[in-house]
């Protein structure tokens, strides 16, 4: 599947806002955040994240101006469903931000954050089953694809919020062990994601695609039907090298667990620091993410692609 | 939450008007419904009443639009200010182009017409251009048959009196048996794709002979991948089964054929080898019933097939079909002697003459029809046999396309199956006399300064004697057409014309004049040379070919050559006349022809080329053309001249809604509202004939004396089969040194060599002269379904399909090189090399590669960008066919084409490929032409956003 | 809408006939200039004069070569447009609705005035025949010609898609593949009309006729004696004379 940059920055954007969303959100429930302008401009960016992401995933629409009709399938389209998720975790999430920026002491918080914390969960978990749901793409269409895009949201949400608040002082190791283990929980979903993709060779093959060539015949493309690639051929032909993929497998394993988890344990074992430190850890899994992220598009074979030279998917 | 599904208006208005008229997408001429919307073509589809398509159209046909719309048209006619080849031009008026032409064309009349050089490639109004060079008196006038595929016509009308091409069809609804040599597309495009539809829907058993398993030939149900050129050791080891499971229509050969003639076995005399004939000289037969020699052309049913007969003159004689027996129950004709040439296991030769053999008399159709036979003898039943082969280029691109075609019609006839029911139809107007009774002029004596031909250009020479020759009995046309080089050149050489003008061989022309023919590019052989010709010079630095008038439509590669430009419209903006007088589209059952009309007005300042060549007819007081006061005849151009312009007393240009009321056809007077009546009948006329008439109208009185009514006949004869050609061996008695018309000295031994009255297999020329262990591989080319030689490539849609081409080649031979698909390789002949990107197959000859015919592009044409795929890895095959042959004994480069005809022999190319290193493109690559006056196009097109039809 | 009827009236689709079809995109260009002016208006071409064109076509041909076990080689032009199908996941994707599957007739269309053009839809079509318009920005696909066969501004014979009124071999069939007594589901049911990728489950309605084999069943003529010319001869002509004189 072609990598459009547009979807790789919403799932990884509104990915770590809504992780962020959710470890604040249970924080607040738990006592634990810091309040006044921290919680805030948590929250804050937790929503910035979120709306950058879900804006930038208008940019691959063709009709941005009627997204609003997006919201209406929910009965059976996961599209429409996450779209819901996303403004229905809006209201209890815009309102916590709207009273810690008033810095008004409300009972409602934690209910809101429960609301809030449900909410990213959702919505996040419906993103996942965007992909998860598509039984065109074999790599897609797994049970643990939901479990990593939720993992993966954790992990960077969970980081992000270990970065605020060592930078606003209030490191906790609460908030490293919390790290720690969404980014090992990340880190072991992804690979065992990657070890079950690679073990399926994929079901369909040409010969069923065109019911030629009958019991052990092989079929094998003479022409395409046009001589440069069209939609679906871009869209969903999107090849990349076996080499290329395992080096980026490599680099986004380092980026995005390896290298956050070696600095949130010295964050945590260490005694100061810890703002550079999940600065570093935040940085590098941001980049590591969308690695991910464009691996997760750029490794996944579409069925359609049998028409078009792939001999099984 | 409920979602309503919208509620679809589902009865939108098409269009506001729709205009019927005659597709030229390609040379099918389809009838099409042009639907228009705001004065804009929105729609065009197959016309169901056609005769021709009957309501399906083809990939080409419904792209009319972009082609329509192209940005590649021509905008105004145009006058070269530049170097040739430049693009630099200036738009003028028309006044200005037409006293310019006049200038240059009466100056060359006034001297020496001959120097006019006037070819028209892709021409559907050759009667008219035909005529209009026969009334310049210039000989050298041809249209595109000659690189076509006259070898097909002239076999045929040789051999039965009508042709493969389009001017006959295999009986599709009775067929049980079809066998199709060497076919891509065809000029009848869509009816071919009816036909095989419909056999294959009737479980009718198809097989294919042919090197390439694409298109038509996949779907065959078996495959025949024969070697390239080699398809007469295939047919004559047929015919040798037949011969010897004796598995003939004895009855058929004696009642149409010559093969009860008796031919003079007198080696070394002047009639050796001709037929023994009487006083009125008919050739005589050996008549069983009389017990003594009978007239051949009695059909007398009594004669006798076989014997050595003692001639009055004491000379003896055999039977043609003694002498056909003896030729193919020979050892050359075993399937097991031509296994390894063809490529085709014996067993399959055997299998297929069986079921040949079964199919013809074990399945015989028979229809309970009376009719009666040229010599009245009634029959109460029409028997066929279910047999129908069709031909084309694969066959006829070979120089030895004529013997091989004449050798199909033998086994057709062996069978029994020229129009029968299942077997091969004619479509009127033929069939016609064998041989043909049209024949070629512009011999020296014939061309005077200001005078016309005496006749048509084009013809059927019987023998030497019908040859044009200048004093010295060297070629008078430029082409060397109807000289010893090609003395049955039906057609002409159009491919010889630009490079024998440059090399002044046979000798120099003023003027150049050419319509519709890509010449610097697609249809030359020898691209490259061909282009250093348009622009050789002299050593003065002028121009050795001095002018050069072209029409084109569009900015094809050869525009920037010419030096004044004719723009013409496209085929929706003019008046057109597809006649009986030239190529018809009548089918089995109906005389039909057609017209187009203007559809749409032209939105630019172009003219149709017809009204311009009358128009120039005029200004150059042609006869024919001016009034005897010199005044203009066809002051309406061309329409005017379609109704007014007569042949013969009452025929003229269209044989439909003829007489004053338009009650006649075929014959009859003027009719003033003849167009209108086209126009209101969806632009066509046809003529459904008597079911009587159907079948057998080589010989059906009823048909025979119905043609010669409606004027689409000569003679009430009967056509009888020339399995034995008399006018072939005509000229190899000359070669013989027999009669006072004598080749050359170098022509003697390939004349005697390859004019056998008796069709034969021979090696192509270039084969026999190469080296062919280096030039290991045959190269040959295919026509895409989809793309009409070089003007597809503008069409926005169509380019989309196929933008470029690639060299395919066996999986084996990608194998013995190392090449995967996409690889680059080098193909080199005798004449040069071409770097092209190559695709692994398993559907071809593993001795054979071909690709898609003139997709390879120049830049600079066609209103495409300089980075477009078709020039920048797209890949011509003309760059390394050669238009002359090596030189042989005696150092005279022939022309590469059949000794015979002159048909031009692209597919006899012979390759080698090696692997070349990776730099991804094509080589030769040209320079791009320049254009100063085409407008870019645009780089996005939306067409029909205007028009769309909005749900409720 | 984005929910599939329950069932639906009438399930109309082509019916493509392998054996016949001879790839010369005749259905593919008629699509494409009956649908550019059509119900999903245009059919936008990009890059149409220069290094990369390419547009939305709705039916587009492929051609395969196909070798059996056995190792026979076939070569098969194969037209592929959007099938149709009974349980497609590109309708029930859709967020908009503007994805669905018409009550009446089965046919799966693309409301232009709705779509976002989010391509989901294409996602998750496994045949590859939902095409986006880069340039009008909404899905297209086959519509099955649902302005035209209906349409009373057309004579009823031509009430047929564009690609089955072009087809000038007529490989391509139209009709209610719902009803087992319409004439394509009986060639469907003669000639052992098959499903493409039938193992993954979205039940196309369009199906596809396979090549098959026909053949004349005559006894080769006998293998040749080592028989000289001259007898072969002798024998041709006595036989003639004979059969002549009777
Ligand atoms: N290698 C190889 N070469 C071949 C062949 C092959 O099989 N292999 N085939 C050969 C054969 S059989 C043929 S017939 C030739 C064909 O070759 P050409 O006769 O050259 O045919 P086209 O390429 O169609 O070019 C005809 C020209 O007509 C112009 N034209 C199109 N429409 C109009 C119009 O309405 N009016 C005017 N005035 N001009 C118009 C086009 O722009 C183009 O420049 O190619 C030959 N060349
Ligand atoms: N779509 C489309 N239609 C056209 C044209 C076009 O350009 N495009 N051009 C028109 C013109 S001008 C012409 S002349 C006709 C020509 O129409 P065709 O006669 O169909 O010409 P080609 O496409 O050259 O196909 C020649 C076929 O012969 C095969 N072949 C080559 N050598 C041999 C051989 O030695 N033996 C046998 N048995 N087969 C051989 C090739 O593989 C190929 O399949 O088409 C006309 N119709
Ligand atoms: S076969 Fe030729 S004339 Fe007929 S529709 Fe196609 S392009 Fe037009
Ligand atoms: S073929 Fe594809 S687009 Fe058409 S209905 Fe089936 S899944 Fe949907
Ligand atoms: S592209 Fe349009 S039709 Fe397809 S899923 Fe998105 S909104 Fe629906
Ligand atoms: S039914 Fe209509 S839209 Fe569908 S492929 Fe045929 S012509 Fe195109
Ligand atoms: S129009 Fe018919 S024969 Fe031609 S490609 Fe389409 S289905 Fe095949
Ligand atoms: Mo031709």
């Amino acid at each position: 599947m072609h990598p459009a940059y547009s979807v790789i920055l919403f799932t990884t954007s509104s990915g770590a806002g809504y992780g962020l969303l959710f470890w604040l959100s249970l924080a607040h429930m738990a006592g634990r955040l810091p309040g006044g302008a921290m919680a805030f401009i948590a929250v804050a960016l937790a929503l910035v994240l979120i709306t950058a992401g879900l804006l930038s995933s208008t940019f691959h629409l063709g009709h941005p101006e009627r997204a609003i009709g997006a919201f209406s399938q929910w009965r059976s389209s996961w599209l429409s469903r996450e779209g819901v998720a996303a403004v229905a975790t809006y209201i209890p999430a815009g309102l916590l931000a709207l009273i810690w920026l008033i810095g008004a002491e409300a009972g409602v918080t934690k209910l809101l954050a429960l609301l809030s914390a449900t909410g990213a969960v959702a919505t996040v978990y419906c993103t996942g089953m965007i992909y998860g749901s598509l039984r065109t793409i074999r790599q897609w269409n797994k049970g643990l694809t939901p479990v990593v895009y939720l993992a993966l949201a954790g992990a960077t949400g969970a980081l992000l919020l270990g970065a605020m608040m060592s930078i606003f002082g209030a490191a906790a190791d609460w908030v490293g062990v919390v790290t720690l283990m969404s980014l090992v929980a990340a880190g072991a979903t992804k690979l065992a994601y990657w070890r079950q993709i690679d073990a399926d060779p994929g079901q369909y093959t040409t010969e069923m695609a065109t019911g030629l060539g009958g019991e052990g015949g092989s079929v094998r493309p003479l022409d395409p039907p046009h001589t440069k690639p069209n939609f679906v051929m871009r869209e969903m032909g999107y090849q990349v090298a076996r080499k290329h993929t395992r080096r980026l497998r490599r680099l986004s394993v380092i980026a995005l667990f390896a290298v956050p988890i070696v600095a949130v344990l010295i964050a945590v074992l260490a005694s100061g620091g810890a703002a550079i430190l999940y600065l570093i850890a935040t940085l590098t899994a941001g980049w590591g993410v969308a690695t991910e992220r464009w691996l997760f598009f750029a490794e996944a074979e579409h069925v359609s692609q049998l028409y078009y030279g792939a001999n099984r998917a | 939450m409920a979602h309503k599904q919208p509620i679809l208006d589902t009865s939108p208005k098409v269009s506001d008007e729709i205009r019927q008229t005659t597709c030229y997408m390609c040379a099918c001429r389809c009838g099409i419904n042009v639907h228009l919307r705001d004065g804009k073509v929105n729609y065009i589809e197959g016309n169901r009443d056609h005769p021709v398509n009957k309501g399906v159209i083809c990939g080409k046909g419904a792209s009319g639009i972009m082609q329509h719309y192209s940005p590649a048209r021509l905008q105004a006619p145009m006058k070269r200010v530049g170097p040739r080849g430049s693009g630099q031009f200036e738009e003028i008026s028309w006044d200005e182009a037409l006293e310019l032409a006049t200038d240059w064309l009466g100056a060359v009349r006034k001297s020496d017409p001959k120097k006019l050089a006037f070819f028209t490639g892709r021409d559907q109004s050759q009667s008219l251009t035909g005529l209009w060079a026969m009334k310049y008196g210039t000989p050298n006038f041809a249209a595109h048959g000659g690189f076509c595929s006259v070898n097909m016509a002239a076999g045929g009308l040789y051999t039965f009196g009508g042709a493969f091409w389009e001017f006959g069809d295999p009986d599709w609804d009775y067929t049980r048996y079809f066998m199709l040599f060497g076919v891509a597309e065809d000029h009848a495009s869509n009816p071919i794709k009816k036909g095989i539809g419909k056999i294959k829907k009737r479980g009718a058993k198809f097989v294919s002979v042919n090197p390439v398993r694409t298109g038509y030939n996949a779907v065959a149900d078996e495959w025949v991948g024969i070697r390239p050129g080699t398809d007469a050791l295939f047919v004559g080891a047929l015919i040798h089964e037949l011969f010897r499971a004796q598995q003939i229509d004895l009855d058929y050969l004696i009642r149409y054929t010559n093969s009860p003639w008796l031919v003079i076995q007198d080696p070394g005399a002047a009639d050796h080898g001709l037929f023994a004939r009487d006083e009125e000289g008919n050739p005589l037969v050996w008549s069983n019933e009389a017990g003594g020699f009978g007239s051949g052309k009695v059909s007398d049913l009594s004669a006798s097939l076989t014997g050595t007969r003692t001639l009055p003159d004491g000379r003896t004689a055999r039977t043609v079909f003694e002498l056909m027996a003896e030729r193919y129950l020979g050892d050359d004709y075993t399937p097991e002697a031509v296994e390894e040439r063809t490529g085709v296991p014996a067993t399959q030769i055997r299998k297929i003459a069986s079921e040949l053999a079964h199919v013809a008399f074990k399945e015989e159709v028979i229809i309970e029809r009376e009719w009666t036979d040229a010599w009245g003898r009634k029959h109460d039943k029409l028997i066929g046999r279910p047999i129908s082969m069709h031909a084309m280029r694969g066959i006829s691109a070979h120089s030895n396309g004529f013997q091989t075609c004449r050798m199909i019609h033998i086994l057709q006839i062996l069978l029994g199956s020229i129009d029968c029911p299942g077997g091969f139809r004619y479509k009127p107007p033929y069939p016609k006399q064998t041989p043909p009774n049209l024949l070629p002029h512009g011999a020296s004596g014939d061309i005077k300064p200001e005078m016309p031909l005496g006749g048509p250009h084009l013809g059927f020479p019987h023998g030497p004697h019908h040859l044009l020759l200048d004093e010295d009995g060297g070629p008078n046309r430029l082409d060397k057409g109807f000289s010893w080089d090609a003395p049955m050149s039906a057609h002409g050489l159009m491919h010889m014309v630009i490079n024998n003008a440059a090399n002044k061989d046979p000798y120099g022309i003023d003027v150049l004049f050419m319509y519709m023919a890509n010449m610097a590019w697609n249809s030359s052989m020898n691209t490259p040379g061909t282009i250093d010709a348009l622009t050789k010079t002299d050593e003065n630095g002028d121009y050795v070919i001095p002018k050069i008038i072209y029409s084109d439509a569009y900015y094809s590669e050869t525009v920037p050559f010419a030096d004044l430009i004719l723009p013409d419209t496209t085929y929706l903006e003019r008046y057109d006349c597809i006649s009986l007088l030239d190529r018809p589209i009548s089918e089995p059952e109906i005389l039909a022809d057609s017209i187009r009309y203007p559809v749409v007005e032209p939105d630019r300042d172009v003219r149709g080329f017809q009204t311009v060549l009358i128009d120039l007819g005029a200004r150059l007081g042609l006869p024919g053309f001016v009034d005897d006061n010199g005044a203009p005849l066809y002051p309406g151009g061309y329409p005017d001249y379609i109704v007014n312009h007569e042949r013969k007393p009452g025929v003229g240009p269209l044989a439909g809604f003829r007489g004053k009321d338009g009650t006649k056809f075929g014959v009859g007077e003027k009719n003033p509202d003849q167009l209108k009546r086209y126009i209101e009948n969806g632009a066509f006329w046809e003529q459904k004939f008597d079911p009587e008439h159907a079948y057998f109208r080589h010989a059906n009185r009823g048909y025979l004396d119905w043609g010669i009514e409606k004027g689409i006949r000569l003679t009430p004869d009967a056509t009888i089969f020339q399995l034995y050609s008399e006018p072939v061996q005509k000229f190899r008695l000359a070669a013989e040194g027999h009669g006072d018309r004598q080749p050359p000295e170098r022509a003697r031994d390939r004349i005697r060599t390859y004019f056998d009255p008796l069709p034969f297999w021979y090696e192509p020329m270039e084969e026999s002269m190469v080296d062919t262990e280096k030039f290991s591989l045959h190269a040959i080319t295919q026509r895409p379904m989809h793309m009409y030689h070089s003007w597809g490539s503008q069409n926005a849609w169509l380019r989309q399909i196929t933008a470029q081409n690639r060299l395919y080649i066996h999986s084996s031979v990608g194998e013995r090189i190392g090449a995967k698909d996409d690889d680059w390789v080098w193909l080199s002949s005798h004449q040069g090399r071409v770097k092209c990107q190559v695709k692994l197959m398993d559907g071809v000859n593993p001795q054979t590669v071909w690709t898609w015919n003139a997709i390879g592009k120049r830049r600079g044409a066609w209103g495409l960008s300089d980075d477009a795929p078709e020039s920048n890895q797209g890949f011509l095959l003309n760059h390394l066919i050669s238009e002359l042959l090596p030189a042989g004994g005696g150092g005279y480069r022939y022309s590469n084409s059949d000794p015979i005809t002159g048909q031009a022999a692209w597919f006899d190319l012979r390759v080698s490929i090696e692997k070349a290193d990776g730099d991804g493109k094509t080589e030769p690559f040209f320079e791009p032409l320049g254009t100063s006056t085409q407008k870019p196009s645009p780089n996005k097109v939306a067409f029909g956003a205007e028009f769309r039809r909005k749900a409720l | 809408m984005t929910c599939l009827p329950k069932q639906t009236d009438k399930k109309l689709g082509l019916v493509i006939d392998l054996d016949i079809c001879v790839g010369c995109q005749a259905c593919a260009t008629s699509c494409k200039e009956w649908n550019t002016s059509g119900y999903s208006a245009p059919l936008s071409d990009h890059d149409p004069y220069g290094a990369d064109p390419s547009g939305a076509w709705l039916n587009r041909i492929h051609s395969f070569e196909a070798t059996t076990a056995k190792g026979v080689s076939k070569t098969v032009h194969f037209p592929r447009s959007c099938l149709h199908c009974e349980e497609p996941a590109c309708v029930t994707v859709c967020p908009t609705g503007a994805s669905y599957k018409r009550e009446e007739d089965g046919i799966v269309l693309v409301n232009p005035d709705t779509c976002i053009g989010c391509k989901l839809c294409s996602w998750a079509c496994p045949y590859g025949a939902r095409e986006y318009d880069y340039d009008d920005g909404v899905m297209k696909k086959c519509t099955l010609c649902v302005d035209r066969i209906y349409n009373e501004n057309i004579p009823e014979e031509d009430r047929v898609p564009a690609c089955v009124r072009a087809c000038p071999t007529g490989a391509r069939a139209f009709g209610d593949l719902g009803d087992p007594d319409s004439d394509v589901s009986k060639s469907v049911a003669a000639r052992d009309g098959f499903n493409l990728l039938d193992e993954f489950g979205y039940k196309p309605v369009n199906k596809y006729l396979p090549p098959r084999i026909n053949s004349v069943q005559a006894a080769p003529a006998a293998e040749e004696p080592a028989a000289p010319d001259g007898s072969r001869l002798e024998k041709l002509f006595a036989w003639a004379d004979k059969a002549l004189s009777r």
